[in-house]
């Protein structure tokens, strides 16, 4: 044996503690994070502790200041406030979870057709997304909603309305980053020793891809919460559910404000704009981590 | 060369104007809803229609919608029509035409919108620029960072800070509506002022919600900028620091920002309208809220093909006026 003793292996700091320091660092991801999970947190311990029927009309007496026995106040229809919160907290991450999945998976599926095989597919998808780009999306969303049915809205089809024009983000990010990656060395050599097509999307392409894919999946998460608020706002929300944006569209049609009743507008406001808020930061602070050129020298 | 480019760029508009009706045309032929029916059902619940004439009113408002005829001839006649600007009857304040009910409203809309628009646009451009400038003053490199921050608040839920806040705790400004209940419209100092106090809250909310946004394009922008050669030259040259602040920096780093005016105007406009709808402001966003609470369907699709006509216009325009502005680019 000619070699020497190995030199001391640097210590390895453990994987918690990487993650810790590297949030410290990238600041808004770690505020996101942290006000996503205290959300998470107040959602779930509400959920277990509030009966869910009380965020429903006639569960309460009427237009209460906020007091201890209510502590959000309670609405013009006897929703108990404190309810409505924990109930529609949970709806928009419903929402926002299965229509930014739903967004996420088919932009990743389209963005690598339309990238690795190239050709008339590739056209299809381009030029799709193109001429949608200019729409405003949400206009489009208001004709779908608008046209079903008010009784048949549910949450679910509020997933489902706010996902159909929420591909075209993802597609076209995905479809930019396979056709820079399709052109690496590490492609090229695994073509030439034989993978196949499907080998080299899953096994070489993909993990590369992952960061991407998280980003644009917190992305379409926040536009679903955005566009399913905006519909709800515009009153085309499933009207009996307490999601928060139907609760300011109601409270602004009864003139809640006209009437003293300030707490009923408030507390969804301040709940969406806290959701809201946590997932812009982690899309920033995301966007830092798959992207070194934004990522911040130490 | 240049008629080549403005024909498909026209074509282009057309495109996308056909893409909309198109949609607008079929979702609700998809949906089980029959417009008609459910407006007349809910005239019937109001009382006074028995079952049969019912249905003799819902038969001739469909011959005269040419809702009986086959689907294509009505699919040809739809899209010509929008092309033609023209979207039909409202159904819920027969005869008045939905643009009729857009013109009414438009003024309200376009006003809060150039408004907020430009005070954000010039707010955060000169933040923004300000922010990314070495020599300014460390205050005024900060003053921007909050401005950073409201910028994931939707201007809606904005705006209903401010009414709690301004509106309805320290009772600066009014809660809602154009103007005082009991005004007459007329053309004289007291109504104009009451008129613009009704208006400060909504472009507030609006313009607190989109300064952001410029702010951090506009100091990425600068920073880029700082690095080029004609900027350390003039700095060589021993130009004084507002000079290469204004022409060498600010109308540099601003082209691109016009752009981003011409790309954020979707957003822009989805915004004002939800805001309207809030301060109850007599616009199009507010005629877009009552349509849908009142199954208006024509006024739905007529205000929804006009904004994203406009929008489509609007966008077009900006690639033809794009290489007046910069004449590094020119159109191939």
């Amino acid at each position: 044996m000619t070699h020497a003793a190995s030199p001391d292996r640097v210590q390895d700091p453990g994987r918690a503690r990487a993650v810790l320091h590297y949030l410290r660092r990238n600041k808004s991801l770690g505020f996101g994070l942290f006000a996503l999970l205290a959300l998470l947190a107040f959602t779930v311990i509400g959920l277990l502790v509030i009966d869910p029927n009380d965020a429903y009309p006639l569960a309460a007496p009427t237009r209460r200041a906020p007091s201890w026995d209510y502590p959000f106040g309670t609405d013009f229809f006897g929703r108990d406030m404190m309810a409505v919160m924990v109930v529609g907290m949970w709806q928009t991450a419903f929402i926002g979870v299965v229509a930014g999945g739903i967004g996420t998976f088919l932009g990743v599926v389209l963005g690598f057709t339309s990238a690795y095989f190239g050709g008339w597919t590739d056209s299809v998808i381009r030029v799709t997304c193109q001429i949608l780009t200019p729409i405003p999306v949400l206009l489009i969303q208001v004709v779908v909603a608008g046209s079903l049915d008010k009784r048949d809205v549910t949450i679910f089809t509020m997933a489902l309305i706010v996902v159909m024009l929420a591909w075209m983000a993802p597609t076209l990010v995905i479809r930019a980053q396979v056709l820079t990656m399709k052109e690496r060395q590490f492609v090229s050599v695994a073509k030439l020793s034989g993978v196949s097509d499907m080998g080299i999307i899953f096994k070489e392409i993909f993990p590369n891809l992952l960061p991407f894919v998280a980003a644009a999946f917190v992305g379409q998460i926040f536009l679903a919460v955005f566009a399913s608020f905006y519909l709800a706002v515009l009153g085309l929300g499933p009207l009996r559910e307490p999601l928060l944006g139907n609760i300011i569209w109601l409270a602004q049609a009864q003139g809640a404000f006209f009437n003293g009743w300030w707490w009923w507008p408030i507390a969804p406001s301040v709940g969406m704009i806290l959701i809201l808020g946590s997932l812009a930061l982690i899309n920033m602070g995301l966007d830092e981590l798959a992207n070194p050129r934004v990522r911040k020298s130490e | 060369m240049t008629l080549m480019l403005i024909l498909r760029r026209t074509g282009f508009l057309f495109v996308v104007i056909w893409a909309a009706s198109t949609i607008t045309f079929f979702i609700p032929r998809l949906s089980s809803v029959n417009p008609v029916r459910e407006r007349f059902a809910e005239l019937a619940r109001l009382g006074g229609y028995s079952p049969d004439d019912l249905e003799k009113i819902i038969e001739s408002f469909s011959t005269q919608f040419g809702l009986d005829r086959p689907l294509w001839e009505q699919y040809v006649d739809y899209v010509w029509s929008v092309l033609r600007l023209d979207f039909g009857f409202s159904l819920n304040r027969y005869p008045v035409t939905v643009v009729e009910l857009i013109a009414q409203s438009l003024p309200w809309t376009i006003g809060l919108l150039l408004v907020s628009t430009i005070i954000a646009f010039v707010v955060g451009n000169l933040l923004g620029a300000v922010a990314a400038w070495p020599r300014a003053p460390g205050w005024a490199r900060n003053f921007s960072t909050p401005f950073v921050l409201f910028m994931g608040v939707p201007p809606v839920l904005m705006g209903v800070l401010l009414l709690f806040f301004v509106g309805f705790r320290l009772k600066l400004l009014p809660l809602g509506g154009a103007y005082s209940i009991g005004l007459v419209p007329e053309m004289s100092w007291a109504f104009t002022l009451d008129l613009l106090r009704h208006q400060i809250l909504p472009a507030l909310a609006l313009i607190l919600g989109s300064v952001g946004s410029w702010v951090l394009t506009m100091r990425g922008m600068g920073i880029t900028i700082q690095g080029e050669d004609y900027v350390n030259f003039a700095e060589h040259k021993g130009l004084s620091g507002g000079r290469i602040f204004r022409d060498y920096y600010l109308r540099n780093a601003l082209l691109p920002q016009v752009t981003g005016l011409a790309l954020a105007l979707g957003t822009v406009v989805t915004s004002a309208i939800i805001v309207e709808g809030l301060f109850a402001l007599p616009g199009v966003g507010t005629v877009l809220i009552n349509a849908i609470r009142a199954n208006d369907f024509p006024v739905i699709y007529g205000i929804v093909l006009f904004i994203t006509i406009v929008i489509a216009a609007i966008m077009t325009l900006m690639e033809f006026i794009y290489p007046l502005l910069d004449p590094r680019i020119k159109n191939q």
